[in-house]
């Protein structure tokens, strides 16, 4: 699947949470069930401070693709982590750096990513971004 | 008993009626505002005030001759006139205006640092500072190779005074200690920690943030030498901030910044400085939040500052006991002397995520680390819950916390 062909599945999953408990409380359990990254890389250098909360991430290149796994201290901040990786992980740097993460507004989860929450969310997105692009520009 | 007697001096729907913003919702939910530590909301009287400004005063202060200018400097000069018996100082020009309580520490740490603070000597903080009673002090040290002490606290967030005894001396050159902790809300025993640094000639300056809306001070009866808080804490404008120094120490100190106001003759070969308090205080200040501030003074002297202490400390006892009822909840911060601050953390869930489940409640807290990293440290947690309490709050306000606390234990755990 394409990114947006993801983004567009987890739009309509959503689409069935009733309100906002029902969404939250799915991401919890997201954020409960995943194992997402190996301990080795739950330390100083991969990590991603939120004044908030703290993300860490880690990137692998195999066989011309991105694989990110990625942790938090926080449960809500992890659940979305989770659902950063179902998109973006396993694609193209070229395909990730160009992406377009229209889903989390359309979800109704926008302010999660706001640069004011400081949970380190954004951050993670732009550091996937960025190892993306430099992947990119060396395979050019 | 005492309950009525408490809530017969102070009527608290009466009290909300003056706050436009309690009305609001939030999320579809009424608005239960508990992050008072981080900013008061505003009567109508400061925000009515406000607008009067606008419509009517506005013009810069203490320059011009025309009417508007002179009506502006007239009642920026109230609020100076009104803040000396609201502290019981003993001299208007001892009353500085300053951004906030950052900018008072800061000027406090470079003028008087640059007057007094030499390499080797030592300056005294507490474990329970907020970043902005640590960072200046720090600067400080650093460019006059002086020595930063930090006394410690205990489990209770209570400060340990007998290593504070023991790390005053003849090179102590300041003692900066929080009044009310903004993290945990002890209150610090101020009157013995003044004394015991006059004991060895050192200055005190108390970071009052977190206290001046909530305890009455009078600044000669604690013999503090420096004393600083916010507007926009005490139920007025943001932007504005005081700084009440003794004159002894504010002549003998250097200007903080140069421009206008600050001057009393400018030539290219020699400046001479401004008398106090405007030595103090170059540029165009905010008129607007100077002005205003009398109006939340005014307000909190029309309601009594004991009157408000003993609502809001009661409130406080209320909050505690309802939360404590909570499985798998920890107060951090259980001070014998406290105001206005609950902080606490449900065990195996992160602060921000009950945070963030509380916001779709509509209750505003503050989570993370309340711009106290060293005293997150010392509990080694990353954060609390801070529920911080104002004059308009309830009872009614602190059982629709207790509920989404347990609500949010529920999804989280």
């Amino acid at each position: 699947m394409t990114i947006n062909e993801i983004q567009d599945e987890l739009i309509e999953d959503f689409a069935f949470f009733e309100d906002w408990m029902a969404k939250y409380e799915y991401l919890i359990q997201l954020g409960k069930e995943l194992p997402l990254i190996d301990e080795q890389y739950k330390k100083e250098e991969y990590l991603i401070k939120g004044c908030q909360s703290k993300v860490w991430l880690h990137a692998d290149h195999r066989d011309g693709k991105v694989i990110f796994t990625a942790d938090s201290d926080a449960i809500i901040t992890k659940g979305l982590v989770g659902l950063m990786i179902k998109v973006l992980s396993g694609h193209t740097p070229r395909e990730i750096a160009s992406s377009d993460l229209y889903f989390i507004d359309q979800i109704g989860l926008k302010e999660h990513l706001s640069p004011t929450r400081a949970n380190g969310l954004l951050s993670m997105v732009k550091q996937m971004k960025l190892y993306a692009l430099a992947l990119q520009a060396n395979e050019s | 008993m005492e309950r009525t007697a408490v809530l017969e001096r102070f009527d608290v729907e009466k009290v909300r009626e003056d706050f436009p913003i309690l009305t609001r919702t939030v999320n579809g939910k009424p608005l239960v505002y508990l992050d008072n530590g981080a900013t008061t909301q505003k009567p109508k009287q400061v925000i009515d005030a406000i607008v009067n400004y606008y419509t009517q005063l506005n013009s810069n202060v203490h320059r011009g001759v025309h009417h508007l200018s002179q009506l502006a400097t007239d009642a920026f000069e109230v609020t100076r006139r009104i803040l000396r018996p609201f502290l019981n100082a003993p001299h208007e020009h001892e009353i500085i205006f300053t951004k906030g309580t950052t900018e008072s520490i800061n000027l406090v740490a470079q003028c008087y640092g640059k007057a007094f603070v030499r390499a080797g000597d030592e300056i005294i903080i507490s474990a329970m500072e907020h970043h902005s009673n640590i960072v200046p002090w720090q600067i400080l040290c650093e460019e006059r190779g002086a020595v930063l002490r930090v006394v410690p606290i205990n489990d209770a967030g209570e400060l340990d005074l007998d290593t504070y005894k023991s790390y005053l001396n003849d090179r102590t050159k300041m003692v900066a200690i929080t009044y009310v902790s903004n993290a945990l809300g002890t209150i610090n025993p101020v009157r013995e920690i003044i004394q015991a640094a006059h004991a060895v000639g050192a200055p005190v300056l108390l970071d009052a943030a977190q206290a001046i809306q909530h305890i009455p001070v009078d600044v000669q009866e604690l013999d503090v030498d420096f004393l600083a808080f916010s507007g926009h804490k005490m139920y007025g404008p943001t932007g504005i901030g005081v700084l009440y120094g003794k004159e002894q120490w504010l002549k003998a100190m250097p200007p903080y910044q140069g421009g206008g106001e600050m001057i009393k003759e400018v030539t290219f070969a020699k400046t001479t400085y401004n008398e106090l308090p405007f030595k103090f205080e170059a540029g165009t200040p905010n008129i607007e939040a100077g002005i205003c501030l009398t109006h939340a003074i005014s307000y909190l002297n029309e309601l009594g500052l004991p009157n408000i202490a003993a609502y809001e400390n009661e409130l406080l006892a209320y909050a505690t006991h309802q939360l404590t009822e909570i499985p798998g909840l920890r107060i951090v911060g259980t001070a014998r002397e406290k105001s206005s601050v609950v902080s606490f953390l449900l065990d195996g869930a992160h602060p921000y995520d009950v945070g963030v489940i509380l916001d779709k409640l509509g209750i505003a807290v503050r989570t993370g680390h309340h711009c106290t990293q060293p005293l997150m440290d010392r509990f080694a947690i990353p954060g609390t819950v801070r529920a911080s309490i104002a004059l308009y709050n309830t009872r009614e306000e602190i059982d629709t916390l207790v509920a989404a606390v347990k609500r949010a234990a529920t999804m989280l755990l």
